[in-house]
């Protein structure tokens, strides 16, 4: 993997330390400035001082649909923070979600939803996407 | 107390039959108080079997008070009609086709056995000989209502205890899936090597690989002792056991994290507590309170394990000084997979089973678990059981 030498931060937050261990390891790796949370009220406080470039955000935390929730302070925050939604709730539940549509847009707040287990280049390649790199 | 409107198809050719069994049925009230339910009947009659045939086809009934010598097709031809019904229909749908048949109680005037043999072959559920009272037409439909009102409460049961098993395996896939994503997570990382080349960092990563494999086989072991349990499939054997040395050895079995931690175990009694009980359901009360008081416990803490005698029960009370529990945390921790997750638990790994499985072997022995608890400062978890032997 080579260092991409960008300083933008990006803000992981999931309840599970696994998960957000390992994007932060690979994401620093990648030259990225990382900031963690493991709840949606830790993610809130983290949010009063940084402005993250980008949030990958855990669905299921605290209650089922926390990071609808967390999305939605995002987007009322720093409505131009580009929001992926983390979720393995398809696979297990058979619920699946998509934002897509404009109407799936008006009440998902996520720009991007993307099923675990995800796959790192996958990830890179949605953040220079959707950070326009 | 529920209330419920049981649906009569009443057939008969005689007009006076008809206008009978609706006005002794219309103002007829039943109170079931073992099922929580009143039962009110709203009566719709046919003349002759090709409309009662009519009216089963557009309608759904509870009941069928069904006169079996009339002009047409008789009494019996409609059952020969609804047992072809319901061949056809659990043939396209299986099980279930039964649920929208009425129970039929066949009306004869001449109270002949044959009759009445015959149309219990065909499925009916009593039968009535004319002429009746209005009390036996009470009497029939209220046995009739009541079989009606059992079987669908045990039908509602069953379908609860469906849903509880789904659930369960729901949540136990979410359960056993999560270190394996984890696990696979890292090795990822560990094959691309995007983690840099630093070496401590692939190491940590490896140590958390098998943290998570340890407590991925500890939801298994938790998993076998909560089925057990449950199922009652294993053979409980019986003997005379001292809680007092059950309690010394669960305590040493926690001895080297409660060391590395600074935590204090205390056991401040050395009198022998007999009980009659399976030994490997004591160990898990014993091992999952006081493994428990560890892990949530701070550092520096303390954990202290009494035992009690009282009359003819015995109490198990371990304490704690650790993160503690608010009410609302309090009042949902005994149920299966429930784990607490806040700041303070954040990173403690567990299987929210341990306690939900103290509750059930608690209640083998005709006791209970309670917990008092102050957030931040610690809790009591208090285990009753019954001194002696309680068949299961």
């Amino acid at each position: 993997m080579s260092t991409a030498g960008t300083n933008k931060t990006i803000l992981v937050v999931d309840d599970d330390v696994d998960f957000v261990e390992q994007q932060e390891i690979q994401l620093k790796h990648a030259g990225y400035h990382v900031v963690t949370a493991n709840s949606v009220a830790e993610a809130e406080e983290v949010l009063l001082t940084v402005q993250p470039d980008l949030a990958l955000i855990d669905l299921m935390m605290e209650h089922v649909d926390g990071g609808f929730v967390l999305a939605y302070r995002i987007k009322r925050r720093y409505p131009n923070t580009p929001v992926i939604m983390a979720t393995s709730v398809a696979s297990e539940t058979g619920m699946e979600f998509e934002a897509k549509t404009d109407d799936e847009k008006s009440w998902i707040k996520a720009d991007l939803l993307l099923a675990k287990p995800i796959r790192f280049e996958q990830l890179k390649r949605e953040l220079d996407r959707l950070l326009g790199d | 107390m529920m209330e419920e409107v049981i649906r009569v198809l009443g057939v008969d050719d005689e007009e006076g039959m008809r206008l009978g069994v609706q006005r002794v049925l219309q103002g007829f009230v039943l109170n079931l108080p073992d099922l929580d339910t009143t039962l009110r009947f709203e009566v719709t009659s046919a003349a002759d079997g090709e409309s009662a045939i009519a009216c089963l086809g557009s309608a759904t009934f509870d009941i069928m008070l069904l006169d079996h010598k009339m002009p047409g097709l008789s009494g019996l031809d409609v059952m020969a009609w609804l047992q072809e019904r319901r061949e056809q229909q659990s043939a396209e749908q299986g099980e279930g086709a039964k649920d929208f048949e009425p129970l039929t109680i066949m009306v004869t005037a001449y109270a002949s056995l044959d009759t009445a043999v015959e149309a219990m072959k065909r499925g009916a559920f009593d039968f009535l000989a004319k002429p009746f009272t209005p009390a036996e037409i009470r009497s029939v439909v209220r046995k009739a209502a009541t079989h009606l009102m059992v079987q669908r409460q045990a039908r509602k049961l069953a379908e609860e205890k469906r849903r509880l098993r789904f659930e369960f395996i729901s949540v136990l896939a979410h359960e056993l899936k999560a270190p394996l994503n984890s696990i696979e997570g890292y090795l990822e990382i560990v094959r691309s090597k995007s983690a840099g080349d630093d070496q401590a960092t692939y190491d940590r990563m490896i140590e958390r690989c098998i943290t998570r494999l340890q407590s991925m086989r500890k939801l298994i072991m938790d998993l076998l002792d909560s089925t057990r349990v449950e199922s009652g499939t294993k053979p409980r054997e019986m003997t005379q056991i001292n809680l007092l040395e059950v309690a010394k050895t669960a305590l040493e079995t926690v001895q080297p994290e409660a060391t590395a931690r600074g935590i204090t175990l205390r056991l401040p009694t050395e009198t022998p507590v007999m009980i009659r009980a399976d030994a490997a359901e004591i160990d898990i009360i014993f091992n999952n309170l006081i493994s428990n008081a560890v892990k949530y416990n701070r550092d520096g803490g303390e954990v202290e394990v009494a035992l009690y005698e009282r009359d003819d029960k015995i109490e198990i009370a371990v304490r704690d000084t650790g993160i503690g529990l608010s009410p609302d945390e309090a009042a949902k921790l005994f149920k299966d997979f429930v784990r607490i997750k806040n700041r303070m638990t954040k990173g403690i790994l567990g299987t929210g089973l341990g306690l939900a499985t103290v509750k059930k072997v608690a209640q083998l022995y005709h006791g209970d678990v309670q917990v008092e608890s102050q957030p931040e400062v610690g809790s009591v978890f208090r285990v009753t059981l019954a001194k002696e032997e309680v068949k299961p």
